[in-house]
């Protein structure tokens, strides 16, 4: 048993002084793997779970200092226990099931959104050998479990027997499934630049990187995974101010909580993802000689990522619903297209030249998304100003939204060539 | 392999008794249960509501599903494409990336027919 073992590799350390411990006591070795599985498992989802008392503490604290409020601070230090008080409220108020709900669509629905969110961070490596599993499809089984969490609200909204949870989950189709799309087409840029879909390798591949080579897919990456968590400016399936709280309108006490806990963990998801995918994972100087430094590299990545999602909800207001599609199937899905076309072409004409180096590579993609933004920046400012003519021309009548601000938005709505088919929305 | 699917559906299971054991303490042991019919009304601004619940979809919500459902699997398709990226020449990337283009060519169709316009 060597000590500094337990300084370049943790896991494995705890892991042969556990499998020493059971096979003393005469334990199979398929019975010891399970137990070795079912000890990590519980580490990572009680992380999971716990992670969130601090996230909602924090993000409310920051949200405070955004409107100049003050924010949480009387239970415990700076009000850093206020979330534990919260849960023990929920814990003790009355549990509703409305008349005529179906029940039991309507009992799974919270839990469903939980395992939907938990279930992502058993393929995410938090450093170089500290992960739940690799699976070899990681990044689509993340895809994949991340939209049962869409399922699930779906369910909550569906079964609640209320007219506005019903309006919450129509949304749901269309905004969460919609957002699916660029969101499924963005992460294929990384697999391109990596060649693997397993998020270990994705990290190791990243010498440099990955938002440098794909600085378009990340924001499209990022921009839509906000979309799927259902936050500002997205947040069309809980818009208070609309439909009063949306999907979760009839829920109360914990499974209010639980669709709350998964709100929450997704948007941190939503950093982590972003960490992983494009800025490098646990990358740093000395992660891979002293993994517990990758952690720290890996958290302080998907905080900022998390931190960004928390300024994008206190700094914009809600997206109109029908802009909302336009910027989804309009914009982002032909960009995300061409970011792979381009990713894919450049990457082999790269590969076929010989020119083996990491950094020549990301600089010349890096070169090409330039190129594309330019291109699409051209498109939307040529559709904006024929769209301007155009309302112009039809009546003239000067809406306030019309500055550069709102031609930009509209500008979403319409592509040259699509003049004729496109009537100008009625203000 | 079967060891990582293992984990995996440990770990779906444990993601399912997380949540569901402060729900069951919440709802079994620790609230209190004082229904009656009017707390277990539909919530509607305290308004009582007028006729069923699950009204039809509008239409345009399974536009929207389609065109996702075309894109989400072309998309997979392109997954293992990626994977093997090293092993494939230039001009099976040209094909790929016509392929893209027709995928390009349904979403020009649907935008041209009307179909991503919300009414």
């Amino acid at each position: 048993m060597d000590l500094s073992q337990l300084f370049s590799d943790p896991v494995g350390f705890v892991r042969d002084l556990l499998v020493q411990l059971l096979a003393s006591l005469g334990l199979a070795d398929s019975a010891i793997n399970v137990i070795l599985a079912a000890i990590g498992v519980v580490i990572i989802a009680s992380f999971c779970l716990v992670l969130p008392l601090f996230l909602i503490w924090f993000e409310r604290r920051v949200v405070a200092r955004m409107q100049d409020r003050i924010g949480p601070n009387r239970v415990g230090p700076q009000g850093a226990l206020q979330t534990i008080a919260d849960a023990i409220k929920l814990l003790i108020k009355e549990d509703i099931t409305p008349i005529g709900a179906d029940k039991l669509v309507y009992n799974a629905a919270p839990i469903l959104s939980v395992i939907a969110v938990i279930s992502m961070w058993a393929v995410v490596p938090f450093a170089v050998n500290i992960l739940g599993t690799r699976l070899n499809v990681g990044a689509l089984y993340i895809i994949s479990v991340g939209s049962l969490g869409t399922l699930a609200i779906m369910m909550g909204g569906w079964s609640s027997n209320n007219k506005y949870a019903l309006l919450g989950a129509f949304r749901t189709v269309a905004q969460l499934v919609s957002y699916e799309a660029p969101l499924l087409l963005s992460l294929l840029v990384p697999v391109i630049l990596a060649r693997s879909m397993d998020l270990g390798t994705i990290i190791e591949k990243q010498e440099v990187w990955f938002i440098v080579a794909a600085p378009v897919a990340a924001l499209i990456f990022f921009a839509t995974s906000v979309a799927e968590v259902g936050r500002t400016p997205f947040d069309l399936l809980e818009a208070e101010s609309e439909i009063v709280a949306g999907f979760h309108i009839e829920y109360t006490g914990m499974k209010f909580g639980m669709f709350f806990v998964a709100e929450f963990l997704h948007a941190f998801t939503v950093g982590a993802l972003t960490a992983v995918l494009f800025l490098g994972g646990w990358r740093g100087p000395g992660a891979e000689a002293y993994p517990l430094l990758g952690v720290l590299y890996f958290m302080f990545k998907a905080f900022a990522g998390y931190f960004l999602v928390i300024l994008m909800r206190a700094a914009l207001p809600r997206i109109r619903i029908d802009h909302m599609l336009d910027l989804n199937w309009k914009f982002l899905v032909p960009v995300s297209l061409a970011a792979i076309v381009l990713t894919l072409l450049g990457d082999k004409l790269i590969q076929t030249a010989g020119l083996e180096s990491e950094w020549l590579r990301a600089g010349l993609l890096f070169l090409g998304n330039l190129v594309l933004v330019w291109v699409v920046y051209w498109f939307l400012s040529a559709s904006a100003r024929r769209m301007r003519a155009e309302e112009e021309g039809a009546d003239d009548h000067a809406s306030p939204g019309h500055d550069d601000h709102g031609a930009s938005h509209e500008a979403h709505a319409v592509l040259p060539g699509d003049a004729g088919a496109h009537a100008a929305p009625a203000h | 392999m079967l060891n990582e699917w293992t984990f995996i559906g440990l770990f779906l299971l444990m993601g399912a008794i997380f949540p569901g054991v402060p729900i069951l303490l919440n709802s079994l042991i620790l609230g209190p249960k004082k229904n009656n019919p009017v707390k277990n009304s539909p919530y509607e601004c305290g308004i009582e509501t007028v006729g069923d619940t699950w009204v039809q979809f509008k239409v345009q919500y399974y536009i929207f599903a389609l065109v996702f459902v075309i894109f989400d699997v072309e998309t997979i398709f392109l997954f293992p494409f990626a994977v093997a990226f090293d092993q494939v020449a230039l001009f099976m990337v040209v094909e790929v990336v016509i392929f893209i283009l027709i995928l390009a060519g349904g979403l020009i169709y649907a935008w041209r027919k009307g179909a991503l316009q919300w009414v």
